[in-house]
């Protein structure tokens, strides 16, 4: 039933292979277009008129639910072909590692500054909060724990979205563009097995090393800063820090990193092959990878830092989360 | 009629499109399209531009699912394979697209040798020594292994295209447009390769084109389409089949129009609709 539902959408969408609406809303207007342009030829009724602008803008907000419904189905559709070939038959060497090289190596720099900059600020923000009720010793548990549950998975997840995911839809889109893709399959090379399940598995091994490097960084710079700057006692700073934070802490931040990881790297090279033709499809898959993939973060950490909220209490009744 | 249908059905062909359709929605782009290829033609498809003729090339390699109708190569049915047997039949084929397609990460050897490292399982010996050889069938010195396709101008991007599509030893070869964007001399230089290529071996081939040249010089069958929008009704896409030399004497307005490369009584359609608006 459902899989008719989704054919009836993906059928509407056929009609119009470059974009039903854009397509649609010039045949549309055309007409008032002209009756602007030349007011003498044709002159329709208020009434008419506020009509037609109401079924124009109930047509577009179907049209959006339509359109959305489409892409959500054919993204999952290319989740699951992602799978099947990622296990059916595993890549080879040299599609791994240029994206291993890139995901890994290349973004550790930017994740580390990244990481140093927040455990400073951090500090400095909730220092002050903190030395209010006099409890500046407890500074390291706040730091910590916020790092390495929250911040350091949400800011490594982010910047690899911004660092690779986008790369990814920009050079997979040009590749549909100039009918690269076309090329592979026409090679009797599957474009999915060659160019998805190694970006994804890239995004997806190294992300949690990105996280780790990045909450690390943070602890690091979150202590100089508080040791050095706020003079607070290093005892009582890592004493308090390891009070609050625990193996399941830091066992949260890396499997919501998982998630990101596999998010940022579907997401944008999803966006790559539906890319529109021409220079500006380019950029906008660029641009809405990015978009989609920070917004999918966000969503993801909301769910999972609930579910692992129930987990944790599951696990450990009477322990505080 | 009878013993008709049984003497076409004897002659063997290589191709066989059987009443396709192709349809985007409420678009139609083919409409049944019977075409039928014997084994060593080189078969030449004429039209304007978004007559459907890549549709046609795209579909017979399976990058376009028909709508209606079968598509036959050498007697399978290609939309009934699974991914994995569609995969290997393209071994089978070449396919050279307008604009080379070339891998722009990789390097001019990397590219030649792509279907090769894909599929076979050769040397890295065998494999440079096959890359080589092939470059310097379609006149590229050796030097061009190591750049990328970005240096390279136009011409020497779709001879690459060319011997990349070859190296696997095709029996089907298809052109997309080889000819289009490049100058009269490269143009010719294409022309040559595509017939030295079918002297060498012997190779169906479609060329995809609207250059007359080219049909001309390379097409033992020439076969024209025009777009649906523009058919008379009743009438199917396909407005002539024949030799070259039928081409020339057709009587048909629009072939000639085409053959000749006059508006015709399209610059009166520009007019009218300006004047609509």
């Amino acid at each position: 039933m459902l899989l008719k539902v989704y054919q009836c959408f993906v059928d509407d969408r056929d009609m119009y292979p470059w974009g039903a609406p854009q397509y649609r809303r010039a045949r549309r207007l055309c007409p008032n277009f002209m009756s602007i342009v030349a007011p003498n030829n044709s002159k329709p009724r208020i009434a008419a008129r506020i009509t037609g602008w109401f079924t124009e803008w109930v047509s577009d907000w179907g049209e959006l639910v339509i359109s959305s419904c489409i892409a959500l189905g054919d993204f999952c559709l290319f989740i699951l072909s992602t799978f099947r070939w990622m296990f059916s038959r595993f890549p080879k060497g040299e599609t791994l590692w240029p994206n291993f090289y890139q995901v890994g190596v290349s973004s550790l720099p930017v994740v580390a500054l990244t990481g140093t900059f927040i455990g400073v600020v951090l500090a400095l923000q909730s220092s002050s909060q903190l030395g209010h009720y006099g409890l500046t010793n407890q500074l390291g548990g706040v730091i910590n724990l916020t790092l390495v549950r929250e911040l350091g998975p949400v800011l490594a997840a982010t910047m690899l979205a911004g660092r690779v995911g986008s790369a990814m839809a920009a050079e997979l889109g040009t590749m549909r563009v100039t009918e690269q893709i076309d090329a592979l399959s026409a090679m009797g090379a599957d474009p999915i097995h060659y160019l998805v399940v190694p970006r994804f598995l890239a995004c997806l091994l190294f992300i949690p090393t990105l996280t780790i490097m990045a909450d690390f960084m943070g602890v690091a710079g979150g202590y100089f800063y508080s040791n050095i700057w706020l003079n607070i006692d290093q005892h009582y700073y890592w004493t308090n820090s390891a009070k609050f934070v625990n193996n399941f802490d830091l066992f949260t931040g890396i499997l919501k990193s998982l998630f990101f990881g596999s998010a940022i790297s579907l997401i944008s090279c999803y966006q790559g092959f539906n890319c529109k033709p021409g220079a500006e499809g380019v950029g906008k898959a660029a641009t809405s990878s990015f978009v989609f993939a920070f917004i999918v973060i966000l969503i993801l950490d909301l769910s999972l830092g609930l579910s692992l909220k129930a987990l944790y209490e599951s696990w450990y009744p009477g322990g505080t989360y | 009629m009878m013993i008709e249908q049984l003497l076409d059905q004897e002659q063997e062909s290589i191709v066989d499109v059987e009443k396709l359709s192709v349809t985007f929605g409420s678009q139609e782009v083919l409409k049944d399209i019977t075409l039928r290829i014997p084994p060593g033609q080189t078969l030449a498809l004429l039209g304007e531009s978004g007559c459907g003729k890549t549709v046609l090339m795209k579909s017979i390699i399976g990058l376009v699912k028909p709508t209606v109708g079968t598509i036959e190569f050498d007697g399978e049915n290609i939309n009934q394979l699974t991914e994995r047997q569609l995969s290997r039949m393209r071994l089978r084929y070449g396919f050279i697209f307008q604009n080379a397609a070339l891998f722009d990460s990789m390097t001019i050897g990397q590219n030649v040798a792509f279907p090769l490292r894909q599929h076979g399982r050769f040397s890295d010996n065998q494999i440079r020594e096959m890359v080589l050889s092939r470059l310097s069938e379609v006149g590229l010195p050796d030097s061009v292994v190591f750049k990328k396709p970005a240096e390279l101008s136009g011409g020497m991007r779709k001879r690459v295209g060319l011997a990349r599509a070859l190296i696997m030893n095709p029996e089907l070869i298809m052109y997309d447009e080889p000819t289009t964007g490049l100058d009269p001399i490269m143009s010719d230089v294409i022309n040559e390769l595509i017939l030295r290529t079918r002297s060498r071996n012997p190779v169906t081939s479609i060329v995809v084109t609207h250059d007359m040249h080219t049909a001309r010089k390379v097409a033992d069958r020439v076969v024209m389409l025009i777009p649906r929008q523009r058919l008379d009704p009743g009438e199917n896409q396909v407005i002539f089949d024949g030799s070259v030399k039928e081409l020339e004497s057709c009587r048909d307005r629009r072939v000639q129009q085409f053959v000749n490369g006059e508006a015709g009584e399209r610059l009166m359609e520009m007019r009218a609709n300006g004047h609509d608006q």
